[in-house]
């Protein structure tokens, strides 16, 4: 292993695991200021109850998330020092915004929000709900501007070897980041949906158990003494819709992503449908058996949609969708054949550069991205056909599926970063082929070349092993938490006047403290 | 004065802001054991910090992002010279947020006692790593040509910047025990204070001989002024703490730490990252810099933003500006 193999996972391995979390926060900030904003127009104690609950899963997500960003911030500078050097101009700028005008909105109102229930005003203590929902998506796009500038560099101009910026305005609208951001939101409104149906199916059915046999008109009655039950059946309802919504949203805006993909990232294109030879018009390759890690592709055999990839590329059923083996003649032609001699390159001096990503990972990422999320979305259409006027859903089965879909968006977002970034190699900083000459930069020359292997090998393991651990902690801290319910996030006695709201107990006792 | 320079005053600024508000959070935690004396007066000292240390580290990450913008080699030749002591420093942090979320959330002694050892050793770590990462940086690395480092993976490890990572962490220690006795009521108050009184000259010691050889090594005639001016503020503090003014002796750490930070960039200035091996290599504030368009474009950011965030940040200050006791800690209910 040298240095570059190991920055790159662990680059791979932290960023995953801060997409873990950022999908998560995202989506219920959002949907918990929703939440409270309902509570604070209607006084029904049940929308406390959901923004209590549903706040709290947040906040042992967001901690994991805080933590997990600051590496993120630190490791372009320590693994990625030629590569921070080479785009600084450029790239730092959007990162240095993020930080002061979105982490400081983000972290600042947060701390309001969580010790705050006692010491504004409703209407203030709301107010911070939304400016830390939206300030977490303000960052969003500044970092998915940043990443989408090395899929597509604009903005700049060519001076000394290295790109300098010229434009923020170019940067900040890139076409590709005005797609991406969509995208990437609606992957976390998916993550939340599933989030809020899977738990609440659960607890909807670990009530069903305790009061059996109470079928139509009578549950109703039930309610009354479970005045809990209609949290979760709201929530159940909500993350039915948002999921949905979602899914729509993110296919729509993927399809956005493709037309771009074809005319920015050719290549990706060709890698996501291991489309070996130029097609026209070109299928869609929805399965493939064979081996698809051959360059030669004469092995792979798929099953195929006909003419469905050209829609996808260009919105017609014609045109011609360019395979790896012409696309390989003109990147070499157009970039380079062999990489620089360079002794810091180490092995990979003069030697011939391999323009084709990981085919399997590409072919089966973007696969499984779309696969796990059309299983998220059915999902949510099964809850609500399960609760459609009022119905509670009775069925064994339903409860422990809904659960286990929880995992799918998150899955669907891992495999979408992971076939993005992939399929973005050799390159780190992508070439615009419509763009300025000669700003491109392939991720072997951009890591740091001071850095010893010990150090990065330390620094892999080390922060492998912490995310290890704290991602034990962190399942076993939510767990706890969603089996309590809402018993375990009100305040010990809920009082019996719910529109008084909660921390007017004893004046002198915070409401909350940790 | 032109952009670089100014960009340079920035990231000073951003480091004072940092290590004043997190300051007194390492320090916070850092005391843990020594003040907190049991479960409840643990989380009084916790809670004077609560709704603000998340919005202090932010601090850290806009003065590491601001490099990146202004000063992108600075950024790059800093971050990776420094591979060491800045991953120590990221592990501690981790550890340190997600314990001061965590630690409450599960009724048990056992549980809040490992949180409590992650509190302080991740308040220890991260004080001593900024203090030497900072130290290195005005004492030089041994950087080639290019900016990388030559020499060994402990090349940040020598004795000027141990001394440096001691005066951070010596200050926080002082910082956060002042900041106590203005925050708490009761007897944890007087407990801060007056351990404040005990420790502060041995604990600031380092911080004054830091002060003194930087001057001595790498100082201006004029980087005498804010020197002098550092120690006359951190003694008037003790005296003013002393006479039970504890508003007025934070304020003077406030001055004495402002001071210390125009001592040590001016000694910098105008190299933001001088090379042990060639002064030729040296970075410097106008060849490390950005573009002038994107500096131009970061100013006016900065312009809007910066003061944005002191009114909301102060603002938050403000709402929570409460004294705490043991009085005021509710129950623990968690499932
Ligand atoms: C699409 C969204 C997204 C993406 C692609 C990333 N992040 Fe992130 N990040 C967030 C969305 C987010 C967030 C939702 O805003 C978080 C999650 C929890 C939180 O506190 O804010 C966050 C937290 C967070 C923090 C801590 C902020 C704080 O202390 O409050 C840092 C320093 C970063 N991120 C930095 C990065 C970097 C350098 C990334 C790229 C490599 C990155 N994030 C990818
Ligand atoms: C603004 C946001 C991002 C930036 C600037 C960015 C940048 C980078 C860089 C510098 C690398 C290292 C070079 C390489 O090996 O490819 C990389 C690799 C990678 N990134 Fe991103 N990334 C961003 C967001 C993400 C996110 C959110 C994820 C996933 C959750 C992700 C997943 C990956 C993966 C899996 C790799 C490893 C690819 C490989 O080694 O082949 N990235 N990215
Ligand atoms: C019909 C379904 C979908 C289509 C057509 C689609 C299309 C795409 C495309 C083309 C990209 C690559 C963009 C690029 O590299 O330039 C992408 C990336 C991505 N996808 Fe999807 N996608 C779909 C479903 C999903 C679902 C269900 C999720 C998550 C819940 C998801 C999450 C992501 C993420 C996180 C990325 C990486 C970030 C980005 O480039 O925006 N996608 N998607």
């Amino acid at each position: 292993m040298d240095v570059l193999d190991i920055a790159r996972w662990q680059f791979g391995i932290t960023t995953v695991y801060h997409f873990l979390m950022v999908p998560l926060t995202i989506g219920l900030a959002l949907l918990v200021a929703g939440m409270q904003t309902a509570w604070y127009r209607t006084g029904k104690p049940q929308y406390l109850k959901m923004t209590k609950f549903w706040g709290k899963l947040m906040l042992i997500n967001f901690a994991m998330g805080v933590v997990t960003g600051i590496v993120q911030e630190f490791q372009f500078g320590m693994n990625w020092s030629a590569y921070s050097r080479f785009v600084g101009d450029v790239f730092g700028a959007p990162l240095a915004m993020e930080g002061l005008l979105a982490f400081f909105v983000e972290s600042t109102f947060l701390g309001l929000w969580i010790f705050g229930w006692d010491r504004l005003s409703k209407r203030v203590h709301l107010a911070c709900a939304w400016a830390f929902s939206l300030a977490t998506m303000l960052s969003a796009y500044f970092i998915l501007a940043a990443n989408s500038w090395m899929q597509h560099p604009v903005g700049i101009e060519y001076v000394n070897g290295k790109p300098q910026l010229n434009s923020i305005w170019a940067l900040l609208t890139n076409s590709t980041v005005l797609a991406a951001f969509p995208h990437t939101i609606a992957g976390c409104f998916a993550v939340a949906g599933t989030f809020l149906v899977g738990i609440a199916a659960w607890h909807l059915a670990r009530r069903n158990r305790s009061t059996p046999s109470m079928l139509g008109p009578a549950s109703r009655s039930s309610e009354a003494d479970d005045p809990d039950r209609k949290v979760w059946f709201a929530s159940l309802r909500l993350g039915s819709w948002v999921g949905l919504v979602a899914f729509a949203a993110v296919a729509l805006t993927g399809d956005l992503q493709s037309k771009l993909m074809f005319e920015q990232q050719p290549m990706k294109m060709a890698a996501a449908e291991a489309l070996c030879h130029t097609e026209k018009p070109a299928g869609f390759s929805v399965f493939a058996y064979g081996d698809v890690q051959r360059a030669d592709c004469e092995s792979v055999k798929s099953i195929t949609v006909p003419a469905l990839l050209s829609f996808l590329a260009n919105g017609d059923v014609d045109s011609e969708v360019k395979g790896v083996h012409q696309l390989v003649g003109e990147y070499r032609a157009k970039y380079g054949s062999n990489y620089p001699v360079d002794p810091r390159l180490g092995e990979l001096s003069g030697r011939p550069i391999d323009y084709v990503p990981n085919l399997p990972v590409t072919y089966w990422g973007f696969r499984l991205m779309i696969g796990f999320g059309v299983i998220a979305a059915g999902a949510a259409a099964l809850a609500l056909w399960l609760t459609r006027r009022g119905r509670i859903p009775r069925s064994r089965w339903f409860a422990p599926l809904a659960l286990l879909s929880i995992a799918t968006p998150f899955l669907a977002n891992s495999f979408g970063w992971i076939f993005t970034e992939m399929g973005r190699q050799p390159f780190v900083v992508a070439p615009n082929p419509t763009g300025v000459d000669g700003v491109w930069m392939y991720t072997a020359q951009a890591v740091s070349a001071g850095v010893t292997v010990g150090e990065a090998l330390f620094s892999l393991i080390a922060l492998t092993t912490v995310y290890g651990v704290l991602a034990v902690v962190e399942i076993f801290l939510l767990r706890r938490f969603v089996r309590a319910g809402v018993e375990g996030v009100m305040p010990p006695d809920p009082g019996s006047t719910p529109d008084s709201g909660s921390g007017d107990a004893k004046p002198d006792v915070l409401a909350f403290a940790y | 004065m032109d952009l670089p320079v100014i960009w340079f005053v920035i990231i000073a600024l951003l480091w004072l802001g940092y290590l004043f508000l997190e300051g007194f959070d390492f320090g916070v935690g850092m005391l843990l054991p020594v003040l907190g004396r049991d479960e409840t007066e643990r989380r009084v000292l916790i809670n004077t910090i609560g709704p603000v240390w998340d919005g202090n580290e932010v601090w850290l990450l806009v003065a590491g992002g601001a490099t990146f913008a202004a000063f992108p080699t600075w950024y790059a030749s800093l971050f990776s010279a420094a591979y060491l002591p800045l991953l120590l420093l990221l592990l501690a942090l981790i550890g340190r947020g997600v314990a001061f979320e965590y630690r409450g959330k599960v009724d048990s002694p056992r549980w809040r006692r490992n949180w409590d050892r992650v509190i302080v050793i991740g308040s220890w770590v991260p004080a001593l790593g900024v203090g030497l990462v900072l130290s290195t940086n005005i004492f030089g690395l041994p950087l080639d040509a290019r900016g990388d480092r030559v020499g060994s993976a402990f090349a940040a490890f020598q004795w000027p910047a141990l001394l440096g990572a001691a005066a951070v962490a010596g200050f926080a220690l002082v910082h956060g025990a002042v900041f106590l006795s203005l925050k708490t009521d009761g007897e944890i108050r007087h407990r801060a204070r007056s351990l404040a009184l005990r420790f502060a000259p041995v604990a600031l010691l380092p911080l004054v001989a830091l002060l003194v050889l930087v001057q001595s090594r790498e100082g201006f005639t004029w980087t005498v002024v804010p020197l002098a001016l550092a120690l006359v503020a951190v003694v008037v503090a003790l005296l003013r703490l002393r006479r039970g003014r504890e508003g007025q002796a934070f304020a003077g750490l406030g001055i004495a730490l402002a001071s210390t930070v125009v001592a040590l960039f001016g000694a910098l200035f105008p190299d933001v990252l001088p090379s042990t091996v060639d002064a030729a290599n040296s970075l410097t504030v106008y060849n490390a810099a950005s573009s002038p368009y994107t500096l131009g474009v970061m100013t006016w950011v900065a312009l809007f933003g910066t003061p944005a965030v002191l009114v909301y940040q102060a603002w938050t200050y403000w709402v929570f500006r409460k004294r705490i006791s043991t009085t005021h800690i509710p129950p623990v209910h968690v499932p």
